[in-house]
């Protein structure tokens, strides 16, 4: 990507967070979205303050003029789709939000190359696909506690049925 | 999550905003991991609840049984006759909001109808419609509506939704409490037979056999069994506890999850070797084997009937006074509820602790003390030898249970304990402690596992306060006085926060006493290795 | 939709007032049956809701605690937040319904976070509520000067104070800015907030705008369109002192005055009927007024009943052999 283009799209990046997370939040009852959009509220509004830190470090390494760090995407990916993985949303709506990304920068960065844009997008695609396995572990994850809580409760009682053990030592 | 239902076309919308409709015409939608399986009618008939059936959330017909409208409103007429605080904070708000944004579940779910202002809306309009003359002649005008079948589906769904924090309560201008409406509106409910089967499957267990978990007498003393065995192995001492022993001077009650459910039992095993090393002369009992109860999330008659058993059995065994172990609801009612249900406890004495002879004036009455009130004293006069170091790879905070911190004020007693186990102790943030604790999301009967979802979500608010410190401090350890928080923080940590076990503060206290005649420890009360002393072995 | 429909009614009872004594002549309903009526709706009401709810008990010791509790001596007991003491208990309550002090902690929430506060909403929900009441209070205070023949000194001092800007002829009260923008600021939070919007109730916008119409007329009446206040005294006067004024006394005072009182009049009457009553609604609150002693004191509940229990001699009964078998001691053998 070009420093103009970078330069242009970092300039108008809190105009860019702002139209992504309205997207993010249209997704919630209106009656809510309002609530939610107070995002300085760390621990008041944890719902709004995580999503919209996270999706500004997104923006922040997708407008980097280095490879993205695929590290640092998935640990901030990880707290939003976290959250939108146990909330009221088909996985098509919880992933939405990545896609909706290349619309903002399109609308936004109108005046850039459309090869400077393309660029862009499939970093975008790149975040999508993590996106998927993301939330497909945390979807298992939750069927895994509802199994160790199972375990956990009980797990006196399977002990001394003798259905589980210490494995012994050496 | 939703079931997959969107089709291509509706994958391009942007906007899947609800139609604006107003909150009385937007009718309940009952969505799947948000509630708990129906109660069987088996449990319900065991402790003689009415109108046991066989029906499902989820079902277009609940099989109500005739009548049930006269039924409710009759109820509530009982219920406003008998409760100031219903009728009170049936006609008394002004809907000024405060309240709304401080709920755990409104802020993880987002659904409006969990702001505690709406969800005491729900049952206010039905008041109104009924009990009110503006209600009768102005209708809607007023706030008022009918109760239907709707309106009663979604009582049900709210009120289970709601687990009694009182967070709201602590916020309004008038102390207007949602726990006292979904305490009524759980009675109403359990009118019609519409309990859950997580609460009434313990509530029967707990009638017959004395806990939540329906352990009988034999299977509590075997499985203590495993704790003494283990603490052996880990100190080489042996403690002997003892059960429906008559002419003990204290009785010892605590929740019977800490007996089977991880990282419960740990604390189970910390109280052992803590009455071990003093020599308290104290009993155990297999007939009120549960300090918790779940009585108290389906009728106020059931909690009283369920909680009678502790004064029975510390009469009958003749004991002085009665300690109680770590547990968030059952000291909610302990405190506040249960010398007027089954006092006055006259055949006991004013407790006074037999090591330091401190007398707990503050349990006078009632006569029962918080083992954190017992440690903490026992602490302050330097009765326990404590080796913090033995916790020192612990980074702990402290998550006060809604029901100690708002409906007793056990703030200082846990915190000066953790202070003197562990060497390492970072506060959460300012708003989430406290009279201000965020709930663990599974109260009141609500950690079932079919509703996972809701429990996360209202789960969150915590979670992310702990996250916050884990992040700053690398806080590893959540500490808590509460067997509801031991089992779904468990839960909560392993989803939001991976990295950050549960513990009691007993367990905390258990690692670190120094026991006369102990072997060198080499292991936790896990049976993990302590950092810092595996050679030694 | 509440809004609207509050807002044409609170019209509608201005143009009721408005015809019923420019057109219609009937300054003597206006000015002296409705008053005495909302009085007699209002004392009764509120007497009868009050002890409405006295006659329910409060059945359990009930307080939500919001500091430390008083256990061992060398914990230091958040004595307000906390009260284990009637005088605690007199405290706490003072606090809240002279400061409003649990909206307080909303705000005291916020600034704990520590950052930069952009959304200073229940500051103002705070500060409007407190300035709201508070000046009401105040100008139902000066109004008194209205009944008693020689002003007392005290309300003297309070117009004084009120009125100590000096602008204007008359001079302007500042309670009379404060209530209206208070009342203002009030009804906009419930129109703008999406999460209050959804909670509101004509029920709640229909005060508003009836207590945004009492000061209307009032602030229209001191300021712009004068009416014989020696008039309105006299009427005032005789109306406590249960004089019937004379016809010629009652058409000398304008109409806008029985604007004003006729929205009064309906404000005391429709108060026991409202959510107006959380002004004795707050001093009844058990979770607020009760003490914090329920262990060290037993608390009565006058409805306590006994229950079927399971004993222990049935408990028995169903683990006897069990229990032998694990050693643990029985009654019966």
């Amino acid at each position: 990507m070009s420093r103009d283009v970078r330069d242009l799209l970092s300039r108008k990046k809190s105009a860019l967070l702002e139209r992504w997370f309205d997207i993010v939040l249209e997704t919630y009852p209106s009656e809510s979205s309002g609530f939610l959009k107070n995002k300085k509220r760390q621990f008041a509004n944890p719902v709004g303050y995580t999503i919209s830190q996270g999706l500004e470090d997104l923006l922040d390494e997708l407008l980097q003029e280095r490879e993205m760090d695929i590290e640092k995407v998935s640990s901030v990916l990880d707290s939003i789709i976290r959250i939108r993985a146990v909330q009221d949303v088909t996985p098509s709506q919880a992933l939405a939000f990545v896609f909706r990304l290349k619309k903002v920068l399109r609308e936004e960065g109108g005046t850039a190359p459309s090869e400077e844009i393309e660029a862009l997008e499939s970093r975008i695609d790149a975040i999508a696909l993590i996106s998927f396995d993301l939330f497909m572990k945390c979807r298992e994850k939750i069927y895994d506690l509802k199994a160790n809580e199972l375990r956990n409760m009980t797990f006196r009682l399977l002990q001394k049925a003798k259905l589980v053990c210490e494995i012994p030592g050496e | 999550m939703a079931k997959f239902t969107a089709k291509p076309d509706e994958l391009a919308k942007i906007d899947f905003r609800p139609p604006r409709t107003g909150w009385m015409d937007t009718p309940v939608e009952i969505k799947e991991h948000m509630f708990c399986h129906a109660a069987k009618p088996k449990e319900l008939e065991t402790v003689g609840f009415p109108n046991a059936h066989e029906w499902r959330p989820n079902d277009e017909d609940w099989k109500l049984p005739e009548n049930w409208e006269r039924t409710i409103l009759e109820g509530m007429k009982d219920l406003l006759g008998k409760y100031r605080s219903f009728r009170l904070f049936m006609d008394i708000c002004v809907r000024c909001g405060a309240c709304a944004d401080k709920c755990h579940f409104y802020i993880g779910t987002g659904d409006p109808k969990n702001m505690p202002v709406l969800r005491a809306e729900l049952m206010r309009s039905v008041y109104r419609g009924n009990f009110t003359l503006a209600g009768k002649i102005l209708r809607k005008i007023a706030g008022a509506r009918d109760l239907t079948v709707n309106v009663l589906k979604e009582w049900w769904y709210y009120f289970y939704q709601c687990t009694e924090c009182r967070r709201c309560s602590v916020f309004c201008p008038y102390g207007i409490d949602q726990a006292e409406i979904t305490m009524m509106g759980r009675e109403l409910t359990n009118l019609l037979g519409l309990n859950i089967g997580w609460i009434a499957g313990p509530v029967a267990a707990c009638y017959m056999k004395g806990n939540h978990l329906g352990l009988e007498p034999h299977t509590i003393t075997s499985s203590m069994e495993f704790f003494v065995d283990d603490i052996e192995t880990i100190t080489g001492i042996r403690v002997n506890p003892t059960f429906n022993r008559k002419g003990a001077e204290i009785l010892f009650v605590t929740p019977s999850g800490d007996l089977f459910a991880n990282p419960g039992t740990y604390t189970a095993m910390g109280y052992l070797m803590l009455f071990h090393e003093l020599g308290l002369d104290y009993t155990w009992s297999t007939y009120a084997s549960e300090g918790g109860n779940f009585g108290f999330f389906t009728t106020n008659e059931m909690a009283k009937r369920l909680n009678s058993k502790i004064y029975a059995e510390a009469k009958r065994l003749g004991v002085k006074w009665i300690l109680g172990g770590e547990c968030g609801h059952m000291w909610r009612i302990i405190h506040q509820y249960m010398d007027t249900w089954n006092g006055p406890a006259d055949f006991l004495e004013a407790p006074v602790s037999p090591i330091t002879g401190t007398r707990f004036d503050n349990a006078k009455a009632t006569r029962m003390v918080h083992i954190a009130e017992f440690t903490a004293d026992l602490i302050r006069h330097g009765k326990l030898k404590l080796d913090p170091s033995r916790n020192d790879h612990l980074k702990v905070t402290f998550h006060d249970s809604c029901n100690t911190s708002r409906g007793m004020g056990l703030l200082e007693e846990p915190r000066y304990i953790i202070k003197n186990a562990c060497n390492h102790f970072y506060e959460m943030p300012e708003d989430t402690i406290r009279e201000k604790t965020f709930c663990c999301g599974s109260g009141t009967g609500l950690n079932a596992s079919e509703n996972m979802e809701l429990r996360l979500r209202g789960g969150f608010p915590r979670a992310n306060a702990v996250k916050h410190v884990n992040e700053h401090h690398g806080v590893n350890m959540l500490a808590n006085v509460c067997a509801i928080d031991r089992a779904a923080l468990t839960t909560s940590m392993d989803y939001w926060v991976p990295g950050v076990s549960v513990c009691g503060v007993h367990e905390l206290v258990g690692n670190v006493l120094v026991m006369k005649g102990e072997k060198e420890r080499t292991q936790d009360l896990r049976l993990e290795p302590l950092p810092g002393k595996e050679g030694n072995e | 939709m509440g809004s609207i429909f509050a807002f044409f009614a609170v019209i509608a009872l201005v143009l009721i007032a408005f015809v019923g004594v420019s057109a219609g002549n009937m300054q003597y309903l206006f000015g002296v049956v409705i008053p005495y009526a909302a009085m007699i709706i209002f004392i009764t009401g509120f007497i009868f809701r009050v002890l409405k709810w006295g006659s329910s008990p409060v059945p359990f010791c009930i307080p939500t605690t919001c500091g430390q509790q008083k256990s061992l001596p060398w914990i230091k007991q958040n004595k307000i937040d906390n009260p284990s003491t009637t005088i605690g208990v007199v405290v706490r309550m003072a606090l809240e319904v002279l400061l409003f002090r649990s909206l307080f902690r909303n705000l005291k929430t916020q600034l704990s976070e520590g950052q930069r506060i952009v959304y200073g909403e229940a500051k103002w929900l705070w500060l409007a509520g407190l300035a709201f009441h508070w000046s009401f209070l105040i100008i139902l205070v000066r109004h008194l000067r209205f009944f008693i023949q020689k002003v007392p000194v005290p309300i003297q001092m309070i117009e004084g104070l009120d009125s100590f800007l000096q602008i204007g002829a008359p001079l302007l009260y500042i309670t009379d800015v404060v209530i209206l923008s208070a009342v203002t600021y009030l009804f906009l939070r419930r129109v703008f907030m999406p999460q209050v919007r959804y909670i509101s109730l004509p029920a709640d916008y229909f005060p508003l705008f009836l207590i945004l119409g009492i000061a209307a007329t009032g602030v229209l009446m001191r300021y712009f369109f004068k009416v014989n206040v020696t008039g309105v005294k006299e009427l005032a006067m005789g109306l406590v002192s249960f004089i019937n004024p004379d016809a010629k006394l009652l058409e000398g005072i304008g109409v806008i005055f029985y604007i004003h009182l006729f929205l009064i009049s309906i404000f005391f009457a429709y108060f026991p009927f409202s959510k107006l009553m959380h002004m004795g609604g707050v001093f009844m609150s058990p979770t607020r007024n009760m003490v914090n002693n329920s262990r060290m004191k037993r608390h009565i509940n006058p409805w306590n009943y006994p229950v079927k229990v399971h004993t222990y001699d049935e408990y028995e009964d169903d683990f006897r052999e069990k229990m032998k078998g694990a050693g643990i001691p029985v009654e019966r053998e």
